[in-house]
């Protein structure tokens, strides 16, 4: 049997090679080939594999049977039992057969290795000279180069055919417009200024309810009251909201007012009554991707960005301090209304959240 | 080369063939689809006995290809109770903790997949796993053909579509990942949002036609899902038979060894050796997928809640493949630009749209980029040693090196909490690392891999170190060594020498152009680069001549052992 | 996990006798007493003899001031072992309670009678064992969507915990008694916001507690949680233990199996 390969081995070594190759080994045989008895217990220990496969994806349908996945999961050690007990034995069922077919293909199934001879990837020059020449013939008999007007025409209308397939695009959604210049807080009214609620809870919130070291996730009223702000409530309802929320997202924090460093606006003006009594109120999106951001240290006012970690410093006017956000976190100018809620003033003075091409384009 | 073939790759049984029972009914079978297929003719271009080499590493890209036929299977599952829309529904499932919770019925449905489809939670699950493995095994698969050259000619093209595989998965992976619209995952998207926001010009409109309007709007998922679910498995179906397909054609690359050639391939038949391993194979790999669909909770989307813009968790990571990109993102400094009214997001850029494209060029052009430097032609069939090809070798470990420090800073707050530091310290460290790490790695691996070349050819030419101290008369001590066995010794020289190219010096005088001059120059530099540092194997003569010395050398020790009065060593055997 | 173990003991304990010594703080001017002993040997050094702080030379501040931090927050630190502290650090960890019980709430009552600040709460007020089956139910979703909006960007889906600047870290807050949840959101320890009265309403804050108490009890449906960490996590086990698996097993299809000295023909013959 080997001798096939013996015979061309010795042929294919370059002069300059420094070993001959020595050919393929001889054949050595495994136990299960030579002896009878390890045949027949591979034989055996292949069928057992096979089995506990069986019995595995029967234990598969007592469980999916058994184990109630309703109100009260029962369970193995902690675990979800349906979805352990579905598992396993279904990782059982696989493995088995798996490993029972290898230890086949191991133990008895033929072992020699034989050999294939490769051929070149390529075709041989005739194969490739024929198709050349039809080719050609081809190309000639379509007169294309002789006929430049009919091709350039054919080139250009297809060309314009990409046309109606990237048109057809358009209509995926509306033109980005001003939407992302403004938020829901700048439509509060000289009667009803936008009033600030807490987050989840959807009550307002009254200056003198925080105390030093608060950190209050808000939203904007409106989202629960938009009646009172003359909003129609199909804007802020189901994923209006959620578009509302991307963008308004807001938290309080109070502090020492003494620890809050004189800001300015994008004008220049201050932001000296920004504040109320040390409360300041931040965008909640993050000036980098758009993460929402409330991780924030209570001594040193400093918020960070769960996705990449930006910091930014709430005494200091939003403040990159850390991380690779690269504009200031949007501050929103805030004061209480005739009853003492916490409101925004107007509008943020800023695009909220991550930069694009056009921000810069903002009018104030 | 013409040698019979017929001969060579036939049955190898022991016995001559004799018609059994079974054998009949199978031919029988056979013989009613060949009359009316043509199965026999088709056997031509691809026998039944189509031979495969074996070795651990050729099944590599066989996980994910298995992986992949789970995906496909566990994701059908999925669909048929998956509802892809993010219309606001009130959940009233089995979950306690959200019921009565507005969510969007993506979300909901996967709550009922999970805790009202028997067998669904571990569906899910799986799919996940799967398809973490999948992208896990193109990669080490993508290693392996890169480390033992397996990517030379003829096989370039099949490189190129193996790397548009790993690009299609991984996008594969991220639409997957985003479908549930958990509070984790929508926190993906939006960051996604921001990335095509900071594209140039275009991002806002590409922003606002991909989510319909304002994100999030209520489009994003139905699309994704098509994306997931139609668009990319079909590309992916398609390149993946096209990878198969070129795999026969080409026949399997081998190791070099006794009996192997460049004209040959020596392994076992598919029918029934490697048939048998390789669906064995599959139902291993599906088996080990359950287990850890079983056995592992994976994206647990009822604790993190539905998506809410105003929520966020801490640690807030991508799937392990897209952890890179983040890592760059974290890393990088606060760079922004505004120039002329437009503002240019560097520190978005820079990390998720211009470093993932460049990685995968840099990928696709590998194989042409080597071959334009050896200037080499010929079709390759035998593998390399990756210590036998050191730049290239160290390239890739650069490469690697790059890729797994920006995939550690994607993990850097929880390695901060793990290993109590600082995630500020180790964003400052990585900004250094991902420049100097893979100089370092380039530089250890190349002189490692010279260093293995160079012990290579001890063993030709001096032997293996048997273990044995010899002390002489004059009281100095030695080890002494053996000849290694000729199939090694072939082996180890089964290798091609390398030529540094160098420019033809009559190239003026030809009239060849400045620039390819130039080209001409450059390419002898990179050349010298790549080969001039390499270890040769040894030629005829100082092989001869080494043979001569350690046989000197056997006979002294079993002369030595002979007189002395310790007689432990190969004598005694 | 001795300390943790530890701290539930102790703290359980506690909370069975706290509402009584609660009530009698005011009037207990015994115990008033003891505290200010205690206090002067074990607190007096960083935050000063009456509690009003040290600073040191440069003005930063070496133990801050307790006049008006309140009972609750010296229950919290001292009762979960982070005070007093045995080293400066980014942050102080939580560690084996050192006090007993009364010596606990000894202190607390001191530290309490020096100024404003929350008291230690009643058990009716952080408990969810108070609360009937549906009610409790209700408190549980409520509390998930209040836990989501304020505690997950820094203590984790899970309550796993994560980082923070500069070293800090939000710390672990599964299997903490409801207690010090309590107290914790009320005083903000360290470097954590307070989330007071006024921000998030006593009975909101039981919602949550209420919540994190149903995590507890919740079966891990998808079998083992691999540390609730998020996807780094996962990408190591599907790293180490899927392609692992995967790479062993091909590895062993591909091995040789074990060769016989002997030849067919030979035994044949």
């Amino acid at each position: 049997m080997s001798d096939a390969h013996e015979s061309h081995s010795t042929e294919l070594v370059a002069a300059d090679e420094p070993i001959a190759n020595p050919g393929l080994p001889e054949h050595t045989w495994r136990p299960t080939d030579v002896d009878p008895a390890k045949e027949r217990r591979a034989e055996i220990q292949v069928s057992v594999l096979f089995m506990l496969s069986a019995v595995c994806t029967v234990l598969f349908c007592v469980s999916y049977f058994v184990f109630d996945i309703k109100d009260n999961w029962s369970t193995v050690g902690g675990l979800g039992a349906s979805t352990v007990a579905l598992g396993l034995s279904l990782a059982g069922a696989l493995l088995f057969v798996g490993i029972g077919i290898i230890q086949w293909a191991r133990k008895l199934m033929g072992d020699h290795e034989i050999v294939e001879m490769r051929h070149s990837a390529g075709s041989n020059e005739s194969e490739r000279a024929s198709a050349l020449a039809d080719l050609a013939t081809g190309i000639e008999e379509t007169g294309i180069a002789r006929r430049p007007l009919v091709r350039n025409t054919l080139l250009g209308s297809l060309a314009l055919l990409g046309v109606p397939m990237i048109l057809g695009l358009r209509d995926l959604g509306p033109l980005p417009g001003d939407k992302l210049y403004h938020t829901i807080w700048g439509e509060g009214t000289d009667e009803h200024p936008m009033r600030i609620v807490r987050d989840g809870i959807w009550t307002p919130i009254l200056a003198s309810d925080l105390e030093v070291g608060d950190l209050v996730n808000c939203q904007p009223d409106a989202l629960m009251n938009p009646e009172r702000y003359g909003i129609d409530p199909s804007e802020v309802e189901g994923t209006n909201a959620q578009i509302v929320k991307s963008k308004a997202s807001l938290i309080l924090h109070r502090m020492n007012p003494a620890d809050i460093k004189p800001g300015v606006d994008a004008e220049g003006n201050s932001r000296a009554n920004w504040d109320v009594n040390g409360i300041v109120a931040y965008s909640k999106i993050c000036t980098h991707v758009g993460c929402p951001i409330s991780l924030n240290e209570r001594t040193t006012h400093h918020l960070l960005c769960p996705c990449h970690q930006s910091t930014f410093d709430l005494s200091d006017s939003g403040k990159v301090v850390f991380g690779p956000a690269g504009r200031p976190l949007p501050q929103l100018p805030i004061t209480v209304d005739d009853e003492g809620y916490l409101v925004a003033q107007r509008d943020f003075d800023e695009p909220v959240g991550p930069s694009f091409w056009e921000r810069d384009y903002y009018e104030r | 080369m013409s040698v019979d073939t017929s001969k060579v790759a036939t049955t190898n049984a022991d016995e001559p063939a004799t018609v059994k029972k079974g054998q009949k009914a199978a031919g029988a079978v056979a013989n009613w689809a060949d009359e009316r297929l043509g199965l026999a003719k088709a056997t031509k271009t691809m026998s039944l006995r189509k031979v495969f080499p074996d070795h651990w590493s050729f099944m590599l890209g066989e996980i994910a290809l298995w992986s992949f036929v789970v995906l496909l299977l566990t994701g059908v599952f999925l669909t048929l109770w998956f509802d892809p829309s993010m219309t606001e529904v009130r959940y009233n499932g089995s979950y306690d903790a959200l019921r009565g919770v507005q969510m969007s019925s993506a979300y909901a449905s996967t709550l009922h997949i999970s805790f009202d489809v028997r067998g669904g939670l571990l569906l899910r699950q799986m799919h996940h796993w799967a398809a973490m493995i999948f992208i896990g095994a193109m990669m080490i698969h993508l290693l392996r053909v890169y480390f033992t050259g397996a990517f030379r000619k003829p096989r370039e093209l099949n490189w190129v579509i193996g790397c548009l595989l790993l690009l299609l998965g991984t996008l594969e992976g991220f639409t997957g990942y985003s479908l549930p619209d958990d509070l984790l995952s929508g926190t993906g998207v939006r960051a996604a949002d921001g990335f095509m926001k900071a594209s140039p010009v275009v991002g806002t409109y590409m922003s606002f036609f991909l989510f319909g309007g304002e994100f999030p709007g209520d489009s994003i998922i139905p699309r994704l899902y098509v994306i997931h679910i139609l668009l990319v498995p079909g590309l992916l179906l398609a390149l993946i038979t096209a990878h198969m397909v070129l795999l026969v054609y080409h026949k399997h690359t081998q190791w070099p060894g006794p009996g192997r050639t460049e004209e040959n391939v020596v392994g076992y038949p598919l029918l029934p050796v490697y048939m048998a391993k390789a669906g064995g194979f599959f139902m291993i790999v599906f088996g080990t997928i359950a287990l850890l669909g079983g056995l592992f909770t994976l994206n647990p989307v009822w604790k993190f809640g539905p998506y809410d813009p105003s929520k966020v968790t801490a640690g807030s990571q991508p799937d392990w493949y897209m952890g890179w990109p983040d890592g760059l993102l974290r890393i990088i400094p606060a760079l922004e630009t505004h120039l002329w009214g437009h503002t240019i997001s560097w520190n978005i850029m820079i990390p998720i749209l211009i470093m993932p494209p460049l990685m995968l060029t840099i990928l696709i052009a590998l194989p042409f980029v080597e071959a334009w430097i050896t200037g080499d032609k010929r079709e390759h069939h035998l593998l390399q040693r990756p210590r036998n090809a050191p730049t290239r070798t160290a390239f890739m470990v650069s490469l690697m090196t790059f890729y797994g420090l920006a995939w550690a800073a994607g993990g850097n707050d929880i390695i901060a909490i793990k290993m109590h530091l600082s995630i500020n310290e180790i964003t400052y460290f990585m900004r250094g690392a991902v420049f100097i790490g893979p100089l370092i790695a380039f530089v250890i691996t190349r002189r490692w891999c010279i260093s293995l070349q160079r012990a290579d050819n001890d063993r030709l030419l001096h032997g293996y170190e048997t273990g044995v101290l010899v002390r002489s008369p004059d009281g100095g001590y030695a080890e002494k060594h053996l000849p290694i066995s000729p199939t090694e010794a072939f082996t180890l020289t089964a290798r091609d020498r390398d030529e540094v190219y160098t420019p033809d010096p009559d190239a003026d005088a030809n009239g060849v152009s400045k620039r390819g001059a130039r080209l001409a120059k450059v390419r002898s530099r990179l050349s010298q680069l790549m080969y001039a540092d390499n270890v040769q194997k040894p030629t005829q003569e100082e092989l001869h001549e080494g043979e001569h010395h350690s046989e000197h050398e056997l006979h002294e020790l079993e002369s030595q052992i002979a007189a002395g009065p310790n007689r432990h060593g190969p004598s005694e055997h | 996990m001795v300390l943790l173990l530890g701290l539930l003991l102790t703290g359980g304990l506690y909370a069975a006798f706290a509402p009584a010594q609660a009530h009698d703080e005011s009037d207990n001017s015994a115990q008033i007493e003891q505290g200010r002993q205690l206090f002067l040997v074990s607190c007096a050094f960083c935050h000063g003899q009456n509690g009003e702080g040290v600073l040191t030379q440069d003005g930063t501040q070496y133990g801050p001031a307790l006049t008006d931090v309140g009972a609750a927050a010296v229950d919290f630190q001292v009762g979960t072992g982070r005070m007093p502290m045995a080293q400066p650090g980014a942050q102080v960890p939580e560690k084996e309670n050192v006090f007993s019980d009364d010596e606990v709430a000894a202190l607390a009552a001191y530290v309490g009678s020096l100024g404003t600040g929350p008291a230690i709460p009643d058990a009716d007020m952080y408990d969810p064992k108070t609360l009937s089956g549906d009610e409790y139910q209700d408190y549980v979703t409520r509390g998930g969507q209040i836990f989501l909006a304020n505690c997950t960007a820094c203590h984790n889906f899970e309550g796993s915990g994560g980082a923070m600047p500069r070293g800090g870290y939000a710390p672990k807050i599964r299997g903490v008694d409801p207690k010090y949840i309590y107290e914790a959101m009320l005083t903000g320890p360290q470097s954590m916001d307070t989330f007071s009265d006024g921000n998030i309403p006593p009975d909101d804050k039981k919602a949550v507690i209420a919540y994190l108490d149903s995590l507890n009890n919740s079966p891990s449906y998808g079998g083992l949680t691999l540390g609730s960490l998020g996807p780094v996590s996962e990408g190591i086990v599907a790293w180490v233990v899927g392609i692992g698996l995967c790479v062993g097993f091909a590895v062993w299809i591909a091995a040789h199996t074990t060769r016989s000295s002997k030849k067919k023909d030979e035994v044949q013959a």
